[in-house]
């Protein structure tokens, strides 16, 4: 009987620590080179413009509202606990939860299904099935969808044939429809990246260990694809809780949302100061928000 | 390890641990005409017939491909057959669902659930049974022990070494108390050494738990030390059952031969009943059925030849080729030598590295030697 040739186990050993240490430097500098031009870009479009933000928000205001850079002071801050504020956030919360639940619920069936079609083929082309809505502008789609829901549209007829649903523009479940329309894909790619990488011998050891069909999606599916929930969410999340295209052309000026305030902050009301207010405090809570939640999933993944 | 000589090959089972009881007449896994079609027609499983014993180490070994995967995940449940009838203990299974089943299976790569810890892996069916949970702490405990991994309870499987992981995965079946252990190929992913540790294991514990191991394996040698019977597969088809000795002993035909264990293959030609004409014209007497001017394959063990410098140094009565040294190939515990006899075709003769042994140079002129019943001839 022959022996395979076994490999060692321990790595040679370091041959010279200094040498080691100069080429981790040199490596990490390296490194700092190849992120450069996204330094830059993120410093000039992303920091700097969050800065002013952020300055804007301790601005004064003239009378005609024209901000000043002068007469520095937390009016914007404090206008952040009138009750308007409270009912409008409350409302935006609600919405995007609710959406987030709903791109979850259909997103997660319809990425299982993909996931689990056996042929690569079929799943490429569905995936790109997905995308394809990106292929034309967001607001276009969403003016789309004002024409299906309007009076004439083929949903409102659908509606009043059956006799279930009359106009939905210009109300709530118009802007929730949108909504989810508009971010389903958000939802579907990263829970179809992760239930596709899923090893299904697994869900099979756990037929074999007395697992029922429902059982073992409960207990080996769902857990495994917890990534792809977690991103998903919070690729929904986010932007439903700021939304200012759909709420604004689907749900007309019937439902204020976080994102159409603070547009009009800008706008129609002249107060940089609170809108800049309002957006930092948003930013500051998402974040938080956000590295909560991966904490929380990053330790069960 | 090694068979030295003819004699010795025919008592070597003695030193096997004893023969399972049968504790009753019932198969412990009885396939009927089980055949396995996948899409149009590609048949995994051709009408296969398999009666497994209680208490048996029975192996199903094969090329990969062979179907043996598929059998055993048609026992296991994964899988239903097309056609034919799967019982365990005399039930028959039917579509019955995997979880329904008294079998349970380790798999090829564990399948260890990567979110759930060693302990909470081991638990894993008895809470799916919903068992109590004094006895699911009990029970997961004394698997945990079995399998000598106390101290790891808390351990993710991704920080467990692979031969560890390989033991969580026997731990998570045989919690359960199967009638019968399903294992996929278990060591495949394991280096030699850990292998050959972890086949000693598995023995002793199936030896200690007492149930029927299925144990898929194309690992022919692996087969031969386990089990106590062997089921040989070849594109779908059981070729072959038996002993470990019956297979590498007696195989059935050319595949068997040629799979189980070292054999060397001459051309050669019925000349009378029992009695092969080789390329060169020299006659050897073989086991053999064949009818004479049948065109066979001459079959002999590389361990069953021996090597005299002259025909008259053989002894008398056994078949004797004659040949050159073509090359030496040295393995420690053994030597290769093949013999280039002209026409009759190259014999490889495996000659022990012992003491006694007689050393021979390229080049040399030699007579390889063997007893009639250690060749076997086959038609194609």
């Amino acid at each position: 009987m022959t022996m395979i040739d076994e490999r060692p186990d321990e790595l040679p050993e370091t041959a010279n620590p200094e040498l080691e240490r100069r080429a981790e430097r040199r490596e990490s500098w390296r490194g700092f080179l190849h992120a450069v031009p996204a330094y830059v870009y993120l410093i000039f479009f992303f920091v700097l413009p969050l800065g002013i933000v952020f300055v804007f928000s301790f601005a004064s205001r003239g009378r005609t509202g024209r901000p000043n850079l002068e007469g520095w002071n937390v009016d914007g801050w404090t206008r952040l606990t009138d009750p308007l504020v409270s009912t409008i956030v409350g409302r935006s919360l609600f919405v995007a939860v609710v959406n987030t639940a709903l791109c979850l619920i259909i997103g997660y069936a319809f990425a299982y299904w993909i996931a689990t079609r056996p042929k690569q083929s079929t799943r490429t082309l569905l995936l790109i099935l997905v995308l394809i809505p990106f292929w034309s502008n967001f607001l276009v789609r969403t003016y789309a969808w004002r024409m299906l829901l309007d009076s004439d549209g083929y949903i409102t007829q659908l509606g009043e044939l059956t006799g279930l649903w009359g106009r939905t523009l210009f109300t709530l479940p118009a802007v929730f429809l949108g909504l989810l329309y508009g971010y389903l894909p958000f939802m579907v790619l990263p829970l179809y990246a992760a239930i596709e990488r899923i090893d299904w011998s697994l869900v099979e050891a756990g037929r074999d260990l007395y697992a029922s069909g429902t059982r073992a999606f409960l207990k080996i599916t769902l857990p495994l694809s917890r990534p792809g929930i977690i991103a998903g969410s919070i690729l929904v999340f986010i932007p439903s809780l700021g939304a200012y295209v759909t709420p604004d052309i689907l749900g007309g000026a019937k439902t204020t949302l976080l994102g159409n305030f603070i547009v009009t902050q800008f706008g129609a009301a002249r107060n940089w100061p609170f809108g800049s207010a309002l957006s930092g405090a948003i930013l500051i809570v998402m974040l938080l928000a956000t590295i909560l939640y991966f904490r929380s999933g990053a330790r069960t993944v | 390890m090694g068979h030295e000589g003819d004699a010795q090959a025919a008592s070597g089972a003695t030193d096997r641990s004893e023969q399972p009881q049968m504790t009753s007449g019932v198969a412990a896994v009885g396939l009927h005409g089980v055949t396995k079609v996948f899409g149009e027609d590609v048949v995994a499983v051709n009408s296969m017939d398999l009666d497994i014993r209680d208490g048996e180490f029975f192996s199903l070994l094969g090329p990969s491909g062979c179907g043996k995967t598929t059998t055993l995940r048609i026992i296991a449940g994964l899988e239903y057959p097309t056609e034919g009838s799967v019982q365990i203990f005399g039930e028959e299974m039917g579509l019955r669902a995997p979880n329904k089943r008294p079998v349970n299976t380790v798999f090829q790569s564990y399948a260890l659930f990567p979110h759930m810890n060693v302990e909470d892996n081991v638990s894993f069916g008895l809470r799916m049974k919903k068992v109590d949970e004094a006895e699911v702490q009990r029970r997961t405990g004394e698997a945990i022990e079995l399998v000598r991994l106390s101290g790891m309870e808390k351990r993710r499987p991704n920080a467990l070494s692979g031969g560890q992981q390989q033991r969580v995965a026997l731990a998570r079946a045989l919690v359960n108390q199967p009638k019968v252990l399903l294992l996929d190929e278990p060591l495949g992913a394991l280096d030699l050494k850990l292998r050959q540790t972890m086949q000693l294991e598995l023995k002793d514990i199936q030896h200690e738990v007492g149930i029927s191991f299925v144990y898929v394996t194309h690992d022919q040698e692996e087969a031969l030390t386990m089990s106590d019977r062997i089921g040989v597969m070849n594109e779908g088809n059981l070729v072959q059952m038996g002993t470990s000795e019956d297979i590498y002993e007696a195989p059935v035909d050319l595949f068997v031969a040629g799979f189980v264990g070292d054999m060397v293959f001459v051309p050669g030609e019925i000349a009378e009943a029992g009695v092969v004409r080789l390329g060169g014209g020299e006659t050897v007497q073989a086991r053999t059925s064949s009818a004479s001017g049948t065109t066979v394959t001459l079959a002999v063990r590389p361990e069953k030849l021996h090597l005299y410098g002259e025909r008259s140094e053989a002894p008398p009565g056994r078949n004797a080729v004659s040949g050159r040294v073509a090359r030496k190939i040295f393995y420690g515990e053994a030597l290769y030598y093949e013999i280039d006899s002209g026409a009759s075709g190259n014999f490889d003769v495996r000659v022990e590295n012992v003491p006694s042994a007689r050393r021979w140079d390229v080049g040399d002129d030699v007579v390889v030697d063997f007893h009639p019943e250690a060749a076997l001839a086959f038609e194609e």
